[in-house]
């Protein structure tokens, strides 16, 4: 599945704890295009609720959302 | 056509190390989130945007500028401060956890683009001057500015 989508950019965010997950996707989504998917993975369990408000708030989309093990992965689109 | 910017704006009053945590997560988070965020400093929390100097005029100005002096990096937990030993274990306890120091949260604002303004009142009564402050702070204003930045915030805290 996750196969299908085209990643622009891959963020390590393991380890990092808020509000550093959200910070560093917001200081990375103008690194791609408008369309672009960054897949982010954090650690933070914080995340799973502050990846989807972020995107929420800045009018972006988190278009799917992975467990591995400990990972969290986001695959957010870049809308504007 | 670009919308007009959300904007928070902030009143850290706590000099306190984990008031200025929680003060700064959300301001960071804030910016993160597309909004312009103002922080007015005032009172015990006018040390967070210090330089570690001495500060005070006169006698009773000189010896707060001795008991409260240093800079952001002096900020003790409001509960078991221990005279610095709660500063310490805070701080073991964070880095451990690879949460950011408050010099690097500060950091972090200004590369954010956060504002700083210190508040002239209290810098008055405490007898701090605007050069006591870190470079990147604003020139000092009062609370008129505040109220006019707070009608036009969708969010307003105390912190």
């Amino acid at each position: 599945m996750a196969e299908d989508i085209k990643v622009d950019l891959e963020l390590n965010l393991k380890g990092m704890l808020c509000p550093m997950p959200m910070v560093k996707v917001s200081q990375n989504i103008k690194n791609v295009p408008v369309g672009g998917i960054i897949k982010a993975t954090a650690t933070d369990p914080g995340s799973l609720a502050d990846i989807p408000s972020w995107a929420k708030s800045t009018g972006n989309e988190v278009i799917k959302t992975e467990k591995v093990e400990k990972d969290l992965i986001f695959y957010i689109k870049r809308v504007k | 056509m670009e919308d007009k910017k959300k904007k928070l704006s902030m009143v850290v009053f706590s000099g306190d190390m984990d008031k200025l945590m929680a003060a700064f997560i959300i301001a960071t988070g804030a910016a993160a989130s597309d909004m312009d965020v103002t922080m007015f400093f005032t009172f015990w929390g006018l040390r967070a945007i210090k330089k570690p100097v001495n500060t005070g005029k006169g006698l009773f100005g000189k010896m707060l500028g001795f008991m409260y002096g240093g800079d952001i990096r002096k900020a003790t937990p409001s509960k078991f401060a221990f005279w610095g030993m709660g500063r310490w274990m805070f701080r073991k306890m964070m880095a451990a956890k690879g949460v950011l120091s408050l010099v690097e949260f500060r950091q972090l604002a200004l590369d954010l683009g956060i504002k700083f303004y210190p508040c002239s009142m209290s810098m008055d009564v405490l007898e701090i001057r605007d050069e006591d402050f870190i470079e990147e702070a604003q020139p000092s204003v009062g609370v008129g500015f505040f109220i006019a930045e707070a009608l036009e915030s969708q969010i307003t805290l105390f912190i």
